[in-house]
């Protein structure tokens, strides 16, 4: 295993978003701050409880996923497509690394990134309305590992962009309207029978929903078949990943 | 002297059905600086770029040290740096970073000690701070060159490493080649610069069509295939060349004031002795007399229009 290769991969991708922390990490906080602005106050205002937990509580968790989903597919997509664009990845292509250790470096940072992002809008929640988190454990568990899951999906498409009006296209094309159709700001109950069924094909809802049950116990489907859409996706990215680093498909010719 | 690098039957089809290298075979000696010349297009890049990793080979092995470069990539890998054509780096980082990146990707402990030094031998010492993309062409093109050395590579490939450079810079590259390769470091430059090969290379390949032409010393490939031309300046110009000097086949240059004979200088006997003694003999004033010798350029061009 090269050690220093994941360390330096790591750093730089690290350093990166501490260099541009106004856009890293305080324009996710103000996003989010906006969405309990709108949705919290001048709508929640409106809307009974859902499920025992007022309506501002009740998006906390979708927030934070709406953040560490876009977020994740933003910093891993470039990390990865930046050097493809410039060039500069012959580097990483002739270095005596394996798509192992590029994996957690590029990967790893991008999630460490959402992670926190992840946590300082959960702090963000908290001037707003009163939160609780009934099973931390889980709370984290599924935090990590949808930062780790999506960093991933975001690495994919930062290999498979070869310009940035694709590198743009699925994230804001197809991530951001399941994001919104995931339950993030409702409940599936509240929709009628046949989009209830609809929704249950988006992946994103077995992410809220569970990370929504780490919370307050309340979820729109069960938490083992949460944690099991998770890994499943997980463990469907680590093997594309695979396979494009084994053909070098766009890395390689 | 001993094989550093090893490449064996060596063919690549790209995806387009173009075929870029066609069967190669090469030895590259520990130490040595060679040059691969070539026109635009010949496979020189396909080549280095196969051995580093870059692209696939579609048939062949290569060997470092031998090590296969799939099997034992890791090996191979971390012994090898390249300096590539284009000015592929960053924009936004540091020097420093960048040189601190690279050391660490190829495997390479931490060794500020060992980067200050690359920085200063190569005058970006001062710029260490600056952001990548403040910098100018000839400065990007030393950082490449620091961090194809950060590693400590044994072996290091410069592909068109003064492509576009100004002649000082040229120079520098020049003087730079000749200390690594005085340090140990084997050197495989690609160019389409024959002075660049004369100057600095021990030995010549050159490359045309995805095919290995020859491989040679310099000094035995142009001891071999050069030629060298005798130039007799004449006081009065002629408008023929005499009867009398039919037997040397000379050709009439310069306005008929110069008489030029092309000989092998490796013969016994070349027959200059005879032909002075004839020119005299037709009653030409002899104003002076020089030799020239056949460039590298010269060599290269006939033999790729010949293998054309």
């Amino acid at each position: 295993m090269n050690i220093y290769a994941i360390r330096v991969i790591y750093k730089y991708e690290m350093r990166r978003a501490f260099e541009t922390a106004l856009q890293s990490f305080a324009s996710p906080v103000l996003s989010t701050a906006l969405y309990f602005v709108v949705f919290g106050s001048a709508i929640g205002s409106r809307i009974a409880s859902v499920g025992g937990v007022s309506y501002g509580s009740f998006i906390v968790p979708g927030l934070v996923m709406l953040a560490v989903l876009t977020q994740s597919l933003a910093n891993a997509s470039f990390g990865i497509f930046f050097p493809k664009f410039t060039g500069a990845i012959y580097e990483l292509l002739s270095a005596p690394v394996s798509f192992v250790e590029v994996l957690i470096g590029y990967v790893g940072a991008a999630a460490t990134k959402s992670f926190l992002i992840g946590l300082i809008i959960l702090a963000t929640a908290g001037f707003f309305v009163p939160l609780h988190v009934a099973h931390p454990v889980w709370m984290f568990g599924f935090l990590i590992l949808t930062c780790l899951s999506f960093s991933l999906f975001g690495f994919i498409i930062g290999l498979w962009a070869t310009n940035f009006e694709k590198l743009q296209l699925i994230p804001l094309l197809v991530i951001t309207p399941l994001v919104f159709l995931g339950g993030t700001f409702y409940s599936i109950n509240m929709l009628p029978p046949l989009w209830q069924t609809v929704t249950r094909f988006n992946p994103v809802l077995y992410l809220v929903s569970g990370f929504r049950w780490s919370f307050y116990e309340i979820a729109d489907v069960s938490v083992a078949l949460s944690l099991a859409m998770v890994v499943l996706f997980l463990t469907a990215c680590l093997a594309l990943v695979w396979w494009m680093f084994k053909t070098g498909y766009r890395l390689k010719q | 002297m001993q094989t550093i690098v090893s490449i064996s039957n060596v063919s690549k089809t790209y995806a387009s059905g173009y075929q870029a290298l066609k069967d190669v075979s090469l030895d590259i000696r520990r130490g040595e600086i060679l040059a691969l010349l070539g026109p635009n297009g010949a496979g020189k890049t396909t080549l280095i770029s196969i051995i580093c990793g870059i692209v696939n080979a579609s048939a062949g092995t290569v060997r470092v040290d031998g090590h296969d470069i799939v099997a034992d990539y890791r090996i191979t890998r971390s012994r090898i740096g390249l300096v590539p054509q284009e000015l592929s780096l960053g924009a936004f980082e540091k020097v420093w970073h960048s040189l601190c990146f690279s050391r660490g990707l190829f495997g390479r402990e931490p060794n500020p000690a060992y980067l200050e030094q690359l920085l200063k031998d190569l005058s970006l010492w001062e710029k260490r701070y600056s952001p990548l993309m403040a910098l100018s062409g000839g400065m990007k093109r030393r950082v490449l060159i620091a961090k194809a050395l950060a590693h400590e590579p044994t072996v290091l490939f410069l592909d068109e490493p003064t492509a576009g450079v100004d002649v000082e810079l040229r120079k520098d590259m020049w003087a730079l080649v000749r200390r690594l390769r005085a340090s140990g470091v084997t050197i495989i430059l690609t160019t389409h610069y024959i002075e660049e090969a004369e100057a600095i290379a021990d030995r010549v390949g050159v490359i045309h069509q995805g095919k290995l032409l020859l491989v040679d010393d310099k000094e035995a490939l142009m001891h071999k295939l050069g030629k060298r031309q005798l130039v007799v300046e004449l006081e009065a110009p002629l408008s023929a060349v005499p009867e009398a000097l039919g037997a040397w086949s000379l050709e009439l240059a310069g306005n008929g004031t110069r008489l030029v004979y092309t000989y092998d200088p490796h013969k016994a006997h070349t027959g200059i002795h005879e032909l002075l003694q004839a020119v005299r003999d037709a009653g030409l004033v002899i104003k002076d007399v020089n030799t020239i010798k056949t460039s590298l350029e010269e060599i290269f061009v006939n033999l790729v229009s010949v293998k054309s």
